[in-house]
């Protein structure tokens, strides 16, 4: 196979090599528990709390109060439940938006059969929700409003320093999952002025299966697992060194490279969207066009089907052509009927959302790289608009034979 | 996830296009799941298929099943071609995903489609 050309990063990144040299070590002969006192066990005790250092400074906390977990599903997971379960007395209503990814839906519908309210706020057609609906949807019993700081698929960054002002004045707690954002743009807890924060380390060149929660001091949380004493008896089970060591390494890794990777990256996403944009009629960008993490570019492609793009790009028919991996909204790859439900809280129609391609880079994209990946973008949509009963379809061509007059083919129109 | 049947037929599809002067035309779809499927016939005088094209916005395995449905309905009596199931199309094709069954079949639907509306003209001749 021809070097393939991954812009699936927003689903997970390679591994940096010295992420991974740096976990090897802790994969072999030096396995010790941590949990453990002789000298052995005490080792990586040490790396983990160097680690934690790391990863804390990355996000502007103080290390005591980072908190490792399994990735942001889990952080996600006991940020809502963890909050409710210690904050049921004093009400039962949370806040989010209609735009969040399922690892917080879920949770939230889980709550909801459980007798909270919650309440899923609109997004605008770019995906930004607006701060003062927040305001307005704050309760005498609301407990936790949580966000995303940057979508996972259309790449929009919330203000979250906005509505973070809003909740800290009103005495609410905020959850912001950072998945996507932490090691490609600046993330403080601070200046979100967030409560809780997750993170997920295979999203920035870090490990899988390994992630972080931020928990303010004083903030009400019950604990997540329960069993020997680790993580301060919040989070129990012998820690994960290598992972642990990994996601620091990624953690010191990013905050050497984030400024001028930004740069690049949000340099290289314009040029796509612009190429993009040159070349193509008939399609939408998706998520913010500035207000979006450098690396996203997510298009809807008017009278295809994204499943049928994701595949023709991934096995080229072409001899020596390189695969391009990419990902999309539709719904034909999940099995389920509906498309994404981010691109319909865009208030995209169905055919929109179906027709949709999200392109994520990484810091091992170049120029070329993007550049090659469009034109086998372009040509693959030609090809399959050729194969489309319905794109551009001229009232002549009608299905009905109506010439387009009192048909209701939504093609006609 | 697909057979290398599917994958062959997606990635070279058989018979797409329109036939010119379709003596029956059949549309089927789910703009809401995302597929529409076109298939345009040419029947000869004694009511054999004699050419038979396709159009489908789809995923990979509408694009495929539409694509073998045309190639297995090619010279069958209309009769014959009204016959080719739905799991007939998917076992040529060496099997479908469970969740890719319910729409992305729906190319021999079209076909059957297709041969009405060829006898609805014929029949009001
Ligand atoms: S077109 Fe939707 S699953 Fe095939």
């Amino acid at each position: 196979m021809e070097k393939a050309i991954f812009l699936d990063n927003a689903a997970t990144t390679r591994t940096d090599p010295e992420v991974v040299e740096a976990m090897a070590e802790w994969l072999g002969d030096n396995f010790g528990s941590p949990a453990t006192l002789y000298a052995f066990g005490s080792q990586a005790k040490q790396a983990i709390e160097q680690a934690r250092q790391h990863v804390a400074d990355l996000i502007g906390a103080d290390q005591k109060d980072l908190y490792f977990t399994s990735g942001a599903t889990e952080s996600n997971n006991w940020a809502i439940r963890g909050v409710a379960e210690a904050l049921e007395e004093k009400g039962k209503h949370i806040i989010t938006d209609q735009a969040e990814h399922h690892s917080i839906l879920m949770p939230c519908r889980h709550l909801e059969k459980r007798g909270w309210d919650v309440t899923y706020l609109p997004v605008d057609g770019d995906g930004l929700v607006n701060p003062q609906d927040v305001a307005d949807a704050i309760r005498e019993d609301t407990v936790l409003v949580t966000l995303v700081h940057a979508n996972h698929e259309i790449g929009t960054i919330q203000p979250v320093e906005e509505i973070g002002a809003i909740t800290r004045e009103k005495g609410v707690y905020l959850h912001v999952n950072a998945a996507q954002s932490v090691g490609h743009i600046p993330v403080d807890v601070e200046a979100l002025s967030c409560d809780l924060l997750s993170l997920s380390g295979h999203k920035f060149y870090g490990p899988k299966g390994v992630g972080a929660l931020y928990i303010r001091r004083g903030v009400r949380i019950v604990p997540w697992l329960l069993g020997g004493g680790q993580e301060k008896k919040r989070r129990a089970g012998t820690h994960n060194v290598p992972g642990i060591v990994g996601i620091g390494k990624a953690a010191e890794l990013a905050r050497r490279n984030i400024g001028p990777e930004m740069e690049r990256l949000t340099a290289l996403r314009d040029y796509m969207i612009e190429l993009i944009e040159k070349n193509m009629d008939d399609i939408r960008l998706n998520g913010h066009r500035t207000k979006r993490l450098p690396n996203n570019v997510n298009v809807s492609i008017e009278g295809i089907e994204g499943e049928s793009i994701m595949l023709s790009l991934s096995y080229p028919t072409a001899e020596k052509a390189r695969p391009v991996f990419v990902s999309t909204g539709s719904a034909c790859v999940s099995g389920t009927l509906e498309p994404s439900h981010i691109l319909l809280a865009l208030g995209l129609p169905a055919e929109l959302a179906h027709g949709s391609v999200r392109m994520t880079l990484s810091r091992h994209d170049t120029r070329e790289d993007a550049e090659y990946a469009l034109n086998a973008l372009f040509e693959v949509a030609e090809r399959l608009r050729a194969m489309s009963p319905i794109y551009k379809r001229g009232a002549k061509q009608c299905a009905s034979g109506s010439k387009g007059e009192g048909c209701d083919c939504e093609a006609a129109s | 996830m697909y057979t290398e049947q599917v994958m062959d037929h997606f990635q070279n599809p058989r018979n797409m296009g329109e036939v010119e002067n379709a003596d029956g035309v059949g549309e089927v779809g789910n703009p809401q799941c995302g597929d529409v499927m076109r298939i345009t016939i040419k029947v000869d005088d004694d009511e054999r298929i004699e050419d038979v094209k396709f159009k489908t916005l789809g995923c990979g395995a509408a694009i495929a099943t539409s694509s073998m449905v045309t190639e297995m309905a090619k010279g069958k009596t209309l009769a014959e071609a009204q016959e080719i199931s739905k799991k007939a199309v998917a076992d040529a094709l060496g099997g479908l995903p469970p969740q890719k069954m319910h729409c992305s079949n729906l190319a021999s639907d079209g076909l059957k489609k297709a041969i009405e509306d060829y006898r609805s003209r014929h029949e009001s001749k």
